[in-house]
């Protein structure tokens, strides 16, 4: 599904991701682990097509299609979805009104017919009660006001009310106590099919307690420099990232 | 300070001698004359007119008053109707037919002029008070709730590029209400002049809710002011659209006279290329206890130019003022430009007061943002742009007046993107 090969980029001249080689095949969820400034976030943001990244080399593929050759909104069109390490507060936007926007411009880019107000509020409270969400979060400006736990559950409900073919996660645990944390996961866990995959990037290996990989990658200085199965993680959280390095 | 004298405003001085007039009333218009000869209209070397030019208006020449014969009126497309009670001026004359509201005769506004305008100080009012006809006057008897008055002006062109300025004289009696709506449009294309005045006197705990659009045709110029005092326990609540017109200046100029009395003045400018909107505040907190809130945001497209003046006199017996003003602005071309004034002046030592302005551009993360979840870049930026003029609008409480607001903003960045 994802096929990522030579990939280098770079942020104001300074190499940053530094020749990454990733395959992620439908239904499977890899994590991407590593330490701070490793290039975790650069590479979710590459993918998902943020301005102000240098692509230099490499190239990634999405269902044989060339991703980075599309716009951000093409790219979640086609089933590529971020949740946010910081998610944004748009004051003024209310967060039903942004919800059932970008599932309706997603349907129309789909050839799908749009979701009329009652059809979204159906589907849109039935996916906030699996995650636990208060309903006045709907009528809330998007992330306005909302603890971070709140703004990572936000994240979780695009998602589900997206249903991605690719989910990239960016350190959607950081910030999140254990109950919330749980709540993550299940919302995660509740995509799993064989037409979904996610890349997991996580700076600890608390939420992969929860949410189980099928790969861990190792990702250090813009490499990935060891991948293994689940027990990587659980090693790496013992003896730490240095280990990995020497 | 000194404006120099202007020699094109002789041209509007020589209207002025030829309007009719009763006695009361030729007492103000030759008052307004003589400011207007003395001062002319003023120049970028008057501080409060820095940021705005008004030659182009000194060097236009605008057309005769004259009311045309009946056989001749026009029927212009009118705004909706919000209410019950509306009076209608189109091309600067006010038409009984069109209006429900019964027209009172200009001698009845004596009475009610208070006498808060400065002819030395406020050359827009002098304009008006040197050319000024007919216009609303109305007069809320004490505890009556008025409901909903529409002000409606139309410019059709049928009489060519006319200058009116009407005098709008209201006062609410003792625990009265109102709401005033009043829209301002135009034929585009047509360099026409709108100065309306408004004087308004508000009496002990009575609540004037004033919602204006201003979509005069965009060769126009609008040059407004609002003049109002509040009593005791009494709320002036301003809300300006500023849409329209080649070169707009709304001046708001209120005085809180009595302890507890409350202004809140917000409003949204919208500037569209080759447009210049103004909107200048005068704010006295006069008496202890009061409140004021100001909240204006601007958006600028194309090659425009915003400009936000606003000054909170704190007088020394406006102890335990709360004032507060903000003014944010969107640049959504390089071309655009703001200037902002904010201006504190306190002389009482128990006061909060604050404002703060933000200029910018549309954040790139919240685009991104929105862009990521698949909504196209156009549609991303409007949302961003809808959202942060919502923030303005959604404070008016009355729900005609926010629907029409609502509509305006909508109709305005429907063409500003086109």
């Amino acid at each position: 599904m994802l096929r990522i090969e030579g990939l280098t980029a770079e942020i104001d001249g300074k190499p940053i991701l530094k020749g990454i080689d990733l395959e992620v095949p439908s239904g499977e969820l890899h994590a991407i682990m590593g330490p701070n400034g490793s290039g975790k976030s650069t590479l979710s943001y590459v993918l998902s097509g943020r301005d102000g990244y240098e692509i230099t080399g490499g190239s990634v593929t999405f269902n044989g299609i060339d991703l980075l050759a599309m716009e951000p909104e093409e790219r979640a069109a086609a089933g590529v979805f971020l949740a946010f390490q910081y998610p944004v507060e748009l004051p003024g936007v209310g967060n039903a009104n942004f919800l059932r926007t970008a599932l309706n411009a997603q349907r129309r880019h789909r050839g799908e017919s749009e979701l009329d107000a009652m059809q979204f509020l159906k589907l849109a409270r039935a996916r906030m009660k699996e995650l636990s969400m208060p309903e006045d979060m709907l009528k809330r400006g998007v992330n306005v006001g909302f603890s971070g736990g709140e703004k990572k559950r936000n994240e979780v409900l695009q998602m589900a009310l997206l249903s991605p073919q690719l989910a990239i996660l960016d350190e959607t645990d950081s910030g999140l106590d254990i109950d919330a944390l749980k709540i993550v996961a299940e919302g995660v866990n509740a995509l799993r099919s064989p037409e979904f995959s996610a890349l997991i990037i996580t700076h600890y290996q608390r939420l992969l307690d929860y949410i189980v990989p099928d790969r861990v990658h190792v990702l250090m200085a813009g490499r990935i420099v060891k991948s293994g199965g689940p027990e990587l993680a659980l090693e790496l959280e013992a003896s730490g990232y240095a280990s990995v390095a020497a | 300070m000194n404006a120099i004298v202007n020699n094109n405003a002789a041209g509007l001085l020589g209207r002025a001698e030829a309007l009719a007039r009763p006695a009361w009333a030729a007492e103000t218009r030759a008052a307004g004359m003589a400011a207007l000869r003395a001062h002319g209209l003023p120049t970028r070397r008057a501080e409060a007119f820095k940021y705005t030019d008004l030659a182009p208006v000194a060097q236009a020449s605008f057309g005769e008053h004259a009311p045309i014969g009946a056989r001749g009126l026009p029927m212009p497309s009118l705004p909706l109707t919000r209410g019950a009670a509306r009076l209608v001026f189109v091309d600067g004359v006010l038409r009984g037919d069109l209006s429900s509201l019964p027209p009172r005769p200009l001698s009845d506004a004596q009475a009610l002029l208070s006498g808060l305008t400065s002819l030395t100080t406020q050359p827009i009012a002098a304009m008006n008070a040197a050319l000024f006809e007919d216009g609303l006057f109305l007069d809320v008897p004490e505890g009556e709730d008025a409901g909903l008055v529409e002000l409606v002006s139309v410019v059709t062109g049928a009489r060519g590029a006319i200058g009116f300025h009407p005098r709008h004289v209201l006062r609410l009696g003792k625990r009265a209400k109102l709401t005033l709506l009043d829209t301002s449009d135009g034929a585009a294309g047509l360099a026409y002049m709108h100065n309306p005045v408004f004087e308004i006197s508000l009496d002990e705990g009575a609540e004037l809710a004033h919602v204006r659009i201003q979509r005069e045709g965009r060769a126009a110029f609008h040059l407004s002011s609002v003049h109002c005092a509040i009593a005791a326990g009494a709320t002036y609540d301003n809300f300006t659209l500023n849409a329209g017109g080649r070169l707009a200046r709304n001046e708001i100029h209120a005085a809180l006279n009595g302890p507890k009395a409350m202004c809140h003045m917000n409003g949204a400018q919208l500037v569209g290329d080759g447009q210049h909107a103004d909107t200048t505040t005068v704010l006295h907190h006069a008496a202890p206890d009061c409140g004021s809130r100001q909240t204006y945001k601007t958006v600028l497209t194309g090659k425009s130019r915003g400009v936000f003046q606003g000054k909170i006199l704190v007088s020394k017996p406006a102890q335990r003022t709360d004032g507060y003003q903000m003014n944010q602005a969107l640049l959504l071309s390089e071309e655009a430009e703001m200037d902002s004034k904010p201006q504190l002046e306190i002389y009482a030592d128990d006061v909060k007061c604050s404002h703060g302005a933000t200029v910018g551009a549309l954040d790139p993360a919240q685009l991104f943002y929105l862009r990521s979840r698949g909504i196209p870049h156009e549609a991303a930026r409007s949302m961003l742009v809808e959202a942060f003029l919502t923030e303005a609008t959604e404070g008016v409480g009355d729900e005609a007046c926010r629907a029409a607001l609502s509509e305006a903003v909508t109709a305005w960045w429907a063409q500003a993107r086109a």
